[in-house]
Formats: C-alpha cells, structure tokens, sequence
C-alpha cells in the first residue's frame, strides 16, 4: 500500500516525521517555558541562548513554535478524525444503501461544497463561539461532507463487483459487508484524502487563530503566533518567519504525502 | 424416462428490469419469459446463447440476486445453500483478504465450527482444489487467472453444497487452463456430489463438459435434451446457426 520508492512519498513522510517526532518531545519538554516572559530579553534576535530569538514580551520562540505546532496538529488530528469517522458511517451507508435518502444527503453535500469553507468555518464559529475545542468541532463538521463523497462514491464502486455478491450469497450480513469486506478495499484512496484533510486543517485552524478566533492566548498555536508576529514584523521577522515556516512544513509534508499516495497533492 | 431426483426446479421463470431516473419515464426490459427446466441429481447441465440472452440474469434469479428487477413464476431449490462460481475470478476475490481469510469467511459467518475445525476445513478445500497449504497467506493479487478460479471454486464450495452455478467460469481463462479448470469441476462433481449449472457462450466447452444441455434465446429456452441430441440434431434454426459457427 505504502510505495516507498516513491520520492514524493519518501520526502513528505520524512518531513512529517521529523515534525511529529519533534511535537512530540516538545509536549514534554521544551528548552523555556512557552509562556515564560523575560522583561530584559525583549525581541532578542536568534543566537545560542535563543535559537529562533524571542518575541516582543521576551519569550522563546522556538519553544512557542513547538508547542504552537503541537496544537495546531492535535487541532487537525481531532478535526480529521471526527470528519473521518462520521464521513465514513455517512458515506458507508449511503453508498452502500442508495435511495432517497442518498438523494438527500448528496444534494445537501452538493449545497455545503457550494460554499467557500473559510467563509463556513467563519458561520459555525459564531454559532458555536471560539476556542480550542469549538473549532475542532467546527473544522470536524466541516470535513464531514468530503469524507462522506469520497467514501460513498468508493463504496458504489466496490459494491457493484462480484466480491460483494460472493459474501452476499454466502449468507454475509450488510454491515459485516460494508465494514469488513469493502472498507479495507477504500483505505488506499482514504489515506490520500486523509492527508489531505490535515492539510486543509493545518491551514483552517491557521487561518481561524490569526483572526482571533481559535487558540485564545496566552497558548500558542501557529496561527496565533501569525497574528501576534505582524505587528513586529520589520522589528523581529524571525517571529512571523518561524510560525510560517513551522505551517509550510507540517503542509508541505502532508501534501507530499498525499501526493505520493496517489492523489492529487491539492486541496 | 427415468424417475431422478432434481435439485433445482424452475417453473415458468420471468424477469423484467425496470429503470427510472429521478424525475424520468419508466423504462423496462423483459429479460426472461417463461422460463421452465429442472436440474438433475448429479448432472451437469448446460445453459448456452449469445451474450446478452440473459443467462446470467437467470443464474442471478435463482439465487435470488436480483435486487430491484420484478421477478415472476417459482424457483424450487432442493438443496441447501447453493453457491455461485463467477466469470472474473479477479472480481469475485476481495482483494484485500487473503485466501485462507476469504475460504474461512463463509463458515465463520455460519459459525457452528471452533477456529481450529474453520483452518482445518480451509486447509482440506484447498488441496482438493489442487493448491498447496502455502496458498492460505497469498492474497488474490498474487495468484495467476487459473489459481484464482481454483480459490473462488474452493469457497463457492466450503459449506459443502450439492448444487452451484458456474456462471462462465472458464471464459477469462487461457485455452490450457481452462482444460484444467473444467477437469477440476468434472472431478470435484464425483468427489463431493456436487450437480451443476453450467453457463457458457462456448459450444466447445459445454460440449466436453455437460450432460444435457439448453439452448437460450432472447430471455427464452428454446431448445433443451442431451447434449449429443441436440448438438447432433439442432431442431431450431437458432441453435444449427450457433453450431455452424464453431468447430468441436
């Protein structure tokens, strides 16, 4: 399933990896406190005590960008898998079923994708307000209907073949069939859109912390480091250039990702 | 004529599509009209036309696949759980699934045997099938054309059944293997007690296979005996143009 030899898969899981194995140690460890101001190293430019200098309050940068990292992949994590998870159940019993309520339910996918989903994002946010957990759960709901496409249209395909008739005839039940027999055969064309999905999340909750609306301070979170950076940009860039390059790799990665494994690398 | 036991009896079989689009006219297709024959215990029958006749609707109609069509008239089965060997092999594999997950599937769903029995019986179809033990952990992508028609043929028969239609099991094969194959089908017939449907759009086939043989055209039988009766004396022009276009 996973080629290796393919150089833009090779490439993204390498970027991706590195950047996970450091997310990971930073929720254990970080060289300062995230959160810790130093009143007289104020903006200190990057050096040995600050690798990526500090900011306007005199806080590390580099430990803010990796826990900034941290949070916007368990952001995109939690969003990916809600969308996922309830995509699949959608997508799996409609493409499995048909009928009207498949009509139904893909005519509503149609309206939705309609849509710029910066701007329903924006709507789900003010219903449900800001905050961490808020826009998890709006960027989740958000992510249902391109799941749900992908899986349904998947499922359509793979029902049609004998296989499916095989282990009707044998006496298999419909939700062993769907869940057992067919979706182990979709994984392959999910997994791109998976990657694809945390990259649109990446970008979303990046998006959504920069105008204020997501990670509330004083956490960091790669968006929130964006908006805050802008107003010191000519004073200290590498501030706005570390948040941005953290965003670029953690895309960067997953689009390669999803591009070697078979989709388009596009959101 | 001989008193037999049947194992299958269809009386008067009549099947029509019907298709509409969401706001569109209702169209229908009449794929079979009155169809009516019996299977014999322990006999290969043979079931030929053109592609498009509607041999496969009928192996699909009586086993009971037809989801949406109008199905008419009745359909007897006489044995238990028949089963279905299909065309394309690769399709009626899951891909995802190894051979010895896709043979023990159908009796971990009936589920009166221990795991040890289900490797047991997975184990013992496999070598009657001609494929080692070795074969279990393959997955179907792995196998060439023939081996692949062995597995399907090894789970179409793992619950033991007395009747099962081969819906052109043979037409995706290579000449070589499809001898084989249909070597394999005539021995597994005496081995398990097993009769057949055979469906094929090649005369030769059914020929060197089949006891008695139908003749089907345009969702009609027209034409049913033995083979050497009706492949030596044609009483419809259908089926002397279908026998003056091959060599057997």
């Amino acid at each position: 399933m996973f080629d290796l030899k393919n150089k833009t898969f090779r490439a993204g899981a390498v970027i991706t990896l590195v950047m996970l194995l450091i997310i990971t140690v930073g929720v254990f460890w970080t060289p300062y406190d995230p959160n810790a101001m130093d009143a007289a190293g104020k903006m200190a430019a990057p050096g040995p005590r600050h690798l990526f200098g500090t900011d306007n309050f005199g806080r590390d940068i580099f430990s803010r960008v990796v826990q900034g990292a941290g949070a916007t992949f368990f952001i995109a994590l939690c969003s990916v898998s809600i969308g996922l998870a309830a995509g699949l159940l959608v997508g799996g019993l409609t493409g499995y079923y048909g009928g009207w309520v498949d009509e139904l339910l893909m005519r509503l996918n149609d309206t939705l994708t309609a849509f710029p989903s910066l701007l329903l994002t924006l709507v789900l946010i003010a219903v449900f307000q800001g905050g961490k957990y808020n826009i998890i759960l709006a960027l989740g709901v958000l992510f249902i209907p391109t799941f749900a496409r992908i899986v349904r249209m998947e499922v359509a395909r793979q029902k049609a073949l004998d296989y499916v008739a095989n282990a009707r005839l044998m006496g298999v039940g419909d939700m062993r069939i769907l869940f057992v027999h067919i979706m182990p055969n979709i994984w392959p064309v999910l997994l791109s859109a998976v990657a694809i999905g945390f990259n649109n999340a990446v970008l979303a909750e990046a998006s959504m912390s920069y105008l204020g609306l997501g990670v509330q301070p004083p956490d960091p979170s790669l968006g929130r480091m964006l908006n805050e950076a802008q107003g010191y940009l000519l004073r200290a860039p590498w501030y706005a250039l570390s948040a941005g390059a953290a965003i670029i790799l953690l895309v960067l990665g997953f689009g390669l990702l999803s591009e070697g494994l078979g989709g388009d690398g596009r959101a | 004529m001989e008193q037999s036991e049947h194992v299958l009896e269809v009386e008067g079989l009549g099947v029509v599509y019907q298709d509409r689009g969401l706001f569109g006219k209702k169209t229908s297709f009449q794929a079979l009209t009155d169809v009516s024959f019996h299977v014999n215990k322990g006999e290969i029958l043979g079931l030929v036309g053109e592609s498009g006749c509607g041999k496969s609707t009928l192996s699909k109609a009586i086993l009971g696949m037809l989801d949406t069509a109008i199905v008419t008239g009745e359909v007897r089965h006489l044995t238990k759980r028949p089963q279905m060997v299909f065309q394309d092999p690769a399709g009626s594999l899951n891909p995802a699934k190894t051979v010895g997950w896709i043979l023990e599937e159908p009796l971990r769903v009936y589920g009166k045997y221990d795991a040890a029995e289900r490797k047991r019986r997975v184990l013992d179809m496999l070598e009657r099938v001609g494929l080692s033990k070795s074969y279990a952990g393959r997955k179907p992508g792995e196998l060439s054309g023939g081996q692949k028609q062995r597995v399907s043929i090894a789970a179409a028969l793992i619950r033991r059944p007395r009747f099962i239609i081969a819906d052109e099991p043979v037409s995706a094969l290579d000449v070589t293997i499809q001898a084989q194959i249909l070597d394999l089908l005539w021995d597994l017939r005496h081995d398990l007690d097993l009769s057949y449907l055979f469906i094929s759009h090649d005369l030769n086939v059914v020929y060197s296979i089949c006891d008695r043989v139908m003749v089907m055209e345009k969702g009609r039988i027209i034409e049913q005996g033995s083979v050497d009766e009706v492949y030596d004396h044609p009483k419809e022009d259908y089926t002397k143009r279908l026998l003056s276009a091959v060599q057997y």
